[in-house]
């Protein structure tokens, strides 16, 4: 029959545009990936990687901000240190520190480091013009390196906090070692 | 399933007999009866875990699952009843009463609707199964965060793949309900016409299609991430876990209305019936249903107050939130008016229709609550989210899915529902629902944490309440099974319009509904 058959392409025709659309929509998913990191880039919620510019360079010498720093590692066969558990810095004033690190496997590593801040708020106002944290480290087997970190505290700081802690943790790159021992799924 | 085989016997079926005849099926009637039979066996899984992690929490401590084993039983709990039980048990309302109600002979395309079933069941018994394997099932919780769902073990899998699969069979069937509401209408329906359960399912429909997909696109980047070195959601190599937050709840927030429309679209149909009266406001109804849809895709990041959000975020997420209470308003508004000065009677239906909108109401409440991003930060994870979402879900979508049974069970079976049997349901599931979940706005207030096995003391008490409340709810669903059981075996013989007041055209044929209907296209005037 032409009616039913007209309703039956009538049909396939809406059937292809609506897959499309999932289709379309599946893609749309992954472009959320770029479009996600461009929007924490606009705005600079997420800028671990870039050194921070020190806007302000006046330094407030009455009062003192304690620095207290550590070291962890995820899941990674290397041995990390602050070479100096705590300073005390002059907000505005550049200060470096060094972190040591070591690997012990016998062979390349590459890992990451993740700084995190306590109080979190401290975050912000911490700003690091040179750090090891910008870009992924490969140890060769039995290296040890030491690693500097140069930061201002911005005078900005509120009142109330008086001592900053810095923490790292150094993550291992995922996929070079899930290769290797072929179980994806380690707990 | 016995009991409806032989109920259709005496039909003008043709073809294989026994299994065969269910695998084969391309009779949207037919798979519409799968996709509930199916559904309420996924509920009763689903609430068998319910019952597991309200018999631990019933005391403090540590007394009947391991915390790894309830871990797993919140987050397949959650799983099962959304993919298995709610949203299966609406598509196959939309299989059995669409063609019934346009007025169209079968869904556009029944053989891919035998397909959108039939990959349901691999699908649960990959995900269900994933308990029995060496790490047991996923244990991420249902929203199978990153990075803890890129460590699970291969239970995570499973339950990856189950999704994918689920997935698919849900937009083979919004397709061909989108093409079945917009091509295949009798002469006369017009869209203005159309019983509001087909404009909020088809509204529902493209909804599964935009957002599906995405879900699918997140868990296959959970996939890669754990098996193929990529690092969409793994801080180590530059990706980010609070990413995945926004994928999935970008998925999730329409997901929760793919969940509620078709329960509104459903109380729409019934409350006129029992009220005796047109609905109040049709036009409102579908431009409020197109509203809250259109601003779904607006609201994801109200689930993510506490992910460190500037403040910008939060405050438009909070006031789009806000928003969606105006188009919601609309309607139980809408629903009132209908019953104003109304003949109203409360038969079985009637009963769930009213509750759903009295319970309904009160989680969509404690919804504007949480929505105020100072409070759900406070709110955040305990118990009072736990609250919110099952008010709005059981009492929601699961009380507008037991009215639209007792509503249509006349037309699918050729008999009355016993009222009596359906009122005791009714009252059980009304009474113990409350005295589950009521008791957990306290417990959210106080700071009791969600997902937890083991709680302090002070909470002992609501605790016992709401684990006695969940065992009553458990059972009275019992009293569900046989009042269908006993309404497909026999009973009051059903007219072809059941119910006085009802109006609309799958009460022009007989009951049961035969098994070809409309074959000859009836004209609406």
């Amino acid at each position: 029959m032409t009616a039913s058959g007209r309703i039956a392409a009538e049909n396939r025709r809406l059937l292809v545009r609506l897959a499309v659309a999932a289709v379309v929509m599946f893609g749309f998913g992954f472009l959320l990936v770029p479009f996600y990191e461009k929007i924490c880039e606009v705005t600079g919620i997420n800028n671990l990687l870039k050194p921070d510019t020190a806007v302000n360079t006046q330094i407030d010498l009455t009062r003192t901000v304690t620095i207290q720093f550590d070291g962890n590692i995820h899941d990674l066969p290397w041995q990390f240190r602050p070479l100096q558990t705590q300073i005390s810095v002059h907000p505005g004033e550049l200060a470096t520190v060094a972190y040591e690190v070591s690997n012990t496997r016998s062979e390349p590593v590459t890992g990451q480091a993740v700084p995190s801040y306590g109080p979190q708020l401290a975050g912000q106002y911490f700003r690091k013009l040179e750090c090891f944290c910008f870009a992924r480290q490969t140890l060769a087997a039995g290296e040890k390196r030491t690693m500097p970190v140069a930061f201002v505290v911005d005078p900005g700081l509120p009142e109330d906090v008086k001592v900053i802690t810095l923490s790292y943790t150094f993550f291992e790159i995922a996929g070079r070692r899930l290769a290797g021992d072929g179980a994806g799924g380690r707990s | 399933m016995a009991a409806v085989m032989s109920d259709h016997a005496h039909g003008d079926h043709h073809g294989p007999t026994g299994l065969m005849r269910w695998i084969t099926t391309t009779n949207h009637k037919d798979i519409g009866t799968m996709y509930l039979v199916f559904s309420f066996i996924m509920f009763l899984s689903g609430g068998v875990m319910a019952l597991t992690i309200r018999a631990e929490l019933f005391q403090p401590g540590l007394q009947v699952v391991q915390p790894e084993f309830f871990n797993q039983l919140t987050t397949m709990h959650g799983l099962v009843m959304v993919f298995g039980a709610i949203m299966p048990a609406f598509v196959g309302f939309a299989n059995w009463q669409i063609p019934l109600m346009i007025g169209a002979c079968d869904m556009a395309f029944a053989r891919m609707n035998n397909w959108s079933f039939w990959l349901l069941p691999p699908a649960a018994t990959l995900l269900i199964g994933s308990f029995f394997v060496p790490g047991g099932a996923t244990a991420a919780g249902w929203t199978l965060y990153a990075p803890l769902s890129v460590q699970m073990g291969m239970g995570m899998d499973m339950a990856i793949f189950a999704i994918h699969i689920m997935g698919v069979s849900s937009i083979m069937g919004a397709i061909n309900i989108v093409v079945t509401i917009l091509n295949m209408r009798a002469p006369g329906m017009t869209m203005m016409k159309m019983p509001l359960f087909c404009w909020t399912w088809l509204i529902t429909a493209y909804l599964l299609i935009a957002v599906m997909p995405v879900l699918a696109g997140a868990v296959t980047m959970v996939l890669t991430d754990r098996h193929f070195g990529t690092s969409f959601f793994s801080a180590a190599g530059g990706g980010d876990p609070v990413m995945y937050q926004h994928i999935f709840w970008f998925f999730g927030h329409p997901e929760v209305y793919i969940m509620i429309l078709p329960a509104f679209g459903i109380i729409s149909q019934i409350i006129p019936t029992f009220a005796r009266k047109p609905l109040f406001g049709y036009a409102s109804m579908v431009y409020a249903t197109a509203s809250i849809a259109i601003l779904s895709f607006s609201v994801w990041a109200h689930h993510m107050f506490t992910t460190g959000m500037p403040a910008v975020g939060q405050l438009f997420f909070m006031y789009a939130t806000m928003l969606i209470a105006v188009p919601t308003g609309v309607k139980v508004f809408n629903w009132v008016a209908t019953m104003w000065r109304g003949s109203m009677t409360f038969e079985t239906p009637m009963l769930f229709a009213v509750g759903f909108i009295f319970v309904f109401t009160m989680g969509g409440f404690t919804g504007l609550i949480c929505a105020i991003a100072p409070i759900d930060i406070q709110v955040q994870d305990t118990y009072y989210v736990v609250a919110h979402f099952h008010y709005v879900l059981v009492a929601g979508s699961l009380f507008a899915l037991f009215a639209g049974a007792y509503y249509w069970l006349p037309k699918w079976t050729g008999h009355m529902p016993d009222e009596r049997i359906g009122k005791l349901h009714f009252w059980c599931s009304i009474v113990f629902f409350n005295i589950t979940f009521f008791p957990m706005h306290f417990l959210g207030l106080a700071g009791m944490p969600r997902r937890i096995p083991d709680y302090a003391l002070q909470f002992a008490d609501f605790n016992m309440l709401a684990s006695i409340g969940a065992f009553g709810f458990g059972l009275s669903q019992l009293i569900f099974l046989a009042a269908v059981v006993k309404c497909v075996r026999g009973g009051e013989k059903a007219a072809a319009r059941a119910w006085e007041g009802a109006e609309g055209l799958e009460w022009t044929v007989p009951s049961p509904a035969p098994h070809h209907t409309f074959e000859e296209a009836p004209v609406v005037k």
